[in-house]
């Protein structure tokens, strides 16, 4: 399928992040967003704003990220695509209903401009310290995808992974991008319709009354049936069994969370997505992920220009992580140095993946600002001496 | 196309919310990426207050992918307050060039080694009608001055980046200056690419006669 | 097993229901059957939303596309629903506890914005699911798990509330009214925009268990002797206390007014925009 022809402004573009994330959206085909003004990512629902009501869409503005994010789901169920742009303490507000959305399969999009924390922090500031809250911050046991931008062409370009991504798994998939990147603006190349391609919702072929809202179905990922046509589907954040009926009881909770699970990690290889530079005789492997990536790239360069053999590994999929890239790299490779806007948060799942293989180094700080190339130069000449 | 031996050409443009500091990034920017087909990576940095608090635009540009986006020694630095001169000024690469608005930025005695390029920029503005299209005198005369960019790419970029009903006040604004930068320093500027722009050595806290 | 004439609208393979011997709550759902029955909409085009707690739980036995959402979300939630996909009917059911403490700025927001939602919140005076803590209508002086020496807060006066907020159409019944709370619920099942309609309903359990009021019954005879039907009255003195043994109880507000999404204004604006764009 192709995304929608009055929806998609071809051409060459000079876009900042926020703006590209928000057309890769449309692109994608949403025309839902509710969201709550939040610095670094306001712009993101601005444009939207602007752009969907021409194409037939909506974006409302909503009382909290509480009732945003809810509002988004409503929306899915009812057959849009939809998304909610935020910055820390909205995405800490939002955590309960991203739970919601993982427990109930609902294909949604969440972008989080990542800045300066805990609280109110830095609220211009760029920082990548929610990773694990990405990862971790609902309660309970279940997966998301989450995806790093490092420049406003990436953003355009991931947001409609996002949402394929979110339509084929039924997760939530977060696009975790940074002040500096949603801020930073570069030239944007918008392909024509028939060069994206978009996965629509796809719904059940089996008849209202047979149909089973949480029966998995290929790859362990159940079919959604269209509201209002009859399913009378029932849907909730309890525990249920295939029926989408409560159930009570330790086997189906069991069962239902290790589907959860599974159909994500079962299907890592096909998700994961990362970029390797200078990897095939490197003996220091920088891992970063959005801006500081690039940072880390010219690090690299400046280290290969002095005879140093480094190479960068970039996560664009944060989560699933890429656990086994890395376990290969850290048994050949003398050295993992894990860059972030953090006090070490992607940098335990490296560690645990580089475990008694290569030494995992880590290189980070609170956020306020990037690393500067020179910084993680040194980190690799020091690690090239080991 | 800028010429291939400025690059990489790092830029701070710097002022206060509200004059334009950041639209006229985006205007160099735009002009860079999609007419003169270098690469440009555009940063900002502003404070909680849209209005009246510091900001500053970066522009690199490049022939290749700029990896890190923002600019430590700026090669050309436009300051349009007193406070951003005093914070960028020191950061200019020996040769570097200096831009000002003459009116709001008065520079030390003692500044060598870099060129200085001073326009009254507001209050041409404010003779034009609106102070709002300083920001577009200052591109102008940016334009003329370095030579970095073909003065079509820009006026282009400026007519896709400003509101529709300001479009003809902005480009008069932009001729403004880089008249301006003709009359005051001679035509066919180019950037040598080690920033020797024509620009006298400063002198001391000079004011132009015709300000 | 014999058949019930209701039985088409529910799940009857989820049957019985978890409500406590003497709870309201399955009295108000028949009622809202009976509601969508007499109004006419299509089962197919109605979708039901709750959010947590006892009554949350009636989405669940209504065989309806039915959302068992999380705490306080259920008005998000259907806000979302209904803009996305205006061919349905959405009703949110839930209770005070869910509507009105945690979800009550939600209430606000989508009865300012006139939301075309209906919403029932059954009031029992507690939050009967985790034990009967306090609630925001508990009255004064109620003893209930977290006020162990009777509660000192003022309660809301929800219709006031929705009222006040924006609601297009407000009312209360008590669950002895059941046929005149579905006459209300099908009137606002067909009307347009943000209904609010409140339903007094005992907790035999929790709270008039707790505060000697005896059984469900007790508090039936106490609905049928003090509730005054009085349409049209402000909901501004339509404040509940049990020690006036007044309950009044009808429809107060009917109201006209721009449904979010539907305002001819809105679409002026964008059609404006489009000749410049």
């Amino acid at each position: 399928m192709c995304a929608e022809p009055l929806a998609l402004l071809t051409g060459v573009h000079f876009m900042d992040g926020n703006s590209a994330v928000c057309e890769g959206a449309i692109a994608a085909g949403c025309r839902f967003a509710a969201g709550y003004p939040i610095t670094p990512s306001t712009e993101i629902m601005e444009r939207f704003a602007s752009r969907v009501p021409r194409l037939g869409g909506i974006c409302i503005q909503m009382e909290d990220e509480c009732a945003s994010i809810m509002a988004c789901i409503g929306a899915v169920w009812g057959g849009a695509k939809a998304f909610t742009a935020t910055s820390g303490p909205g995405f800490s507000l939002m955590m309960e209903s991203i739970g919601y959305a993982a427990m109930t399969e609902t294909p949604l999009v969440v972008v989080n401009v990542q800045r300066a924390g805990p609280s109110t922090g830095l609220p211009t500031m760029p920082a990548q310290a929610d990773m694990l809250q990405a990862r971790w911050g609902s309660h309970g046991d279940y997966r998301v995808i989450a995806l790093c931008p490092n420049s406003p062409q990436e953003c355009f370009d991931l947001a409609i992974k996002a949402f394929n991504l979110a339509e084929t798994w039924r997760v939530p998939v977060l696009i975790m991008m940074d002040e500096v990147v949603a801020h930073m603006s570069e030239r944007v190349v918008i392909p024509t319709l028939s060069e994206i391609a978009v996965v629509q919702r796809r719904y059940t072929q089996v008849r209202p009354g047979e149909y089973q809202p949480y029966r998995p179905a290929a790859r362990g990922v159940p079919e959604m049936a269209p509201v209002g046509k009859g399913f009378f589907m029932h849907v909730t954040g309890l525990t249920h069994d295939a029926k989408g009926y409560p159930a009570m009881d330790p086997e189906t909770q069991d069962a239902l969370v290790r589907r959860f699970t599974a159909k994500i990690d079962s299907n890592a290889d096909d998700i994961i997505v990362y970029e390797e530079e200078e990897i095939a005789d490197a003996e220091v492997v920088v891992v970063a992920y959005g801006i500081t990536s690039r940072a880390a790239a010219a690090a690299v360069e400046e280290a290969r220009a002095l005879g140093i053999p480094a190479g960068l590994l970039r996560l664009v999929t944060a989560w699933p992580f890429p656990e086994k890239k890395v376990r290969e790299l850290s048994g050949r490779v003398k050295a993992l140095i894990m860059v972030e806007l953090n006090l070490g948060q992607m940098f335990l799942e490296m560690d645990r993946c580089a475990k008694g293989g290569a030494q995992s180094i880590f290189l980070g700080h609170a956020g306020g600002s990037i690393h500067r190339p020179e910084a993680i130069l040194m980190a690799i000449q020091k690690a090239a001496q080991l | 196309m800028i010429p291939p031996h400025t690059l990489p050409a790092r830029i701070i443009i710097s002022g206060l919310g509200g004059q334009g500091v950041i639209l006229a990034g985006c205007i160099l920017g735009r002009a860079a990426a999609l007419y003169e087909r270098t690469a440009a990576t555009l940063t900002r940095s502003f404070g909680p207050a849209a209005r009246g608090s510091a900001c500053s635009a970066q522009l690199i540009l490049d022939d290749t992918l700029v990896h890190y986006p923002y600019v430590d020694k700026p090669q050309v630095l436009l300051a349009l307050s007193q406070q951003a001169f005093e914070q960028y000024a020191p950061l200019l690469v020996p040769g570097g060039v200096l831009i000002i608005d003459e009116h709001l930025v008065k520079p030390p005695a003692a500044l060598s080694g870099i060129s200085l390029y001073a326009v009254p920029a507001t209050r041409y503005a404010e003779v034009l009608g609106n102070r709002q299209v300083a920001n577009s005198i200052v591109v102008g005369f940016f334009v003329a001055v370095t030579g970095l960019f073909a003065r079509a790419s820009v006026e282009r970029a400026l007519r896709e980046s400003v509101p529709p009903g300001t479009m003809g006040l902005n480009l008069k604004a932009f001729s403004c200056g880089y008249s301006h930068a003709i009359k005051m320093y001679g035509e066919h500027h180019t950037f040598s690419g080690r920033f020797e722009g024509k620009a006298r050595a400063v002198q001391g806290n000079k004011q132009f006669k015709n300000a | 097993m014999n058949s019930h004439p209701s039985d088409s609208y529910l799940r009857t393979d989820r049957l019985p229901h978890l409500w406590c011997p003497g709870c309201g709550i399955g009295a108000t759902m028949n009622s809202f059957v009976e509601a969508v029955k007499l109004s006419g909409i299509s089962r197919k085009s109605l979708a039901v939303v709750s959010g947590i707690g006892c009554s949350g739980r009636v989405a669940g036995y209504l065989k309806a596309d039915s959302f068992h959402t999380t705490h306080g979300r259920a008005i998000p939630f259907a806000t979302g629903l209904a803009l996305a996909n205006p061919g349905l009917r959405v009703a949110v059911y839930s209770g005070e506890g869910d509507l009105v403490a945690i979800g009550g700025n939600h209430l606000l927001h989508a009865a300012r914005r006139n939301v075309n939602i209906m919403v029932v919140c059954i009031n029992n005076f507690t939050y009967g699911m985790t034990g009967g803590q306090l609630a925001p209508t508990t009255p004064i002086g109620s003893i209930t798990a977290t006020t162990p020496y009777g509660s000192t807060e003022m309660p809301c006066n929800l219709v006031n509330l929705a009222a006040s907020a924006g609601a297009v159409f407000v009312a209360r019944w008590t669950v002895f009214h059941v046929r005149q709370l579905a006459c209300t619920m099908a009137e606002a099942l067909v009307r347009r925009g943000f209904s609010f309609i409140e339903v007094l309903s005992p907790c035999p359990t929790l709270h008039l268990q707790r505060n000697n009021l005896g059984h469900g019954e007790t508090e039936m005879r106490y609905f049928k002797e003090y509730s005054r039907v009085a349409n049209n009255t402000s909901p501004v003195e339509a404040g509940l206390d049990r020690r006036d043994r007044k309950i009044i109880v009808g429809t107060f507000v009917k109201r006209e007014r721009a449904v979010f999404f539907d305002s001819p204004d809105s679409v002026t604006l964008v059609r404006k925009k489009k000749v410049k764009a």
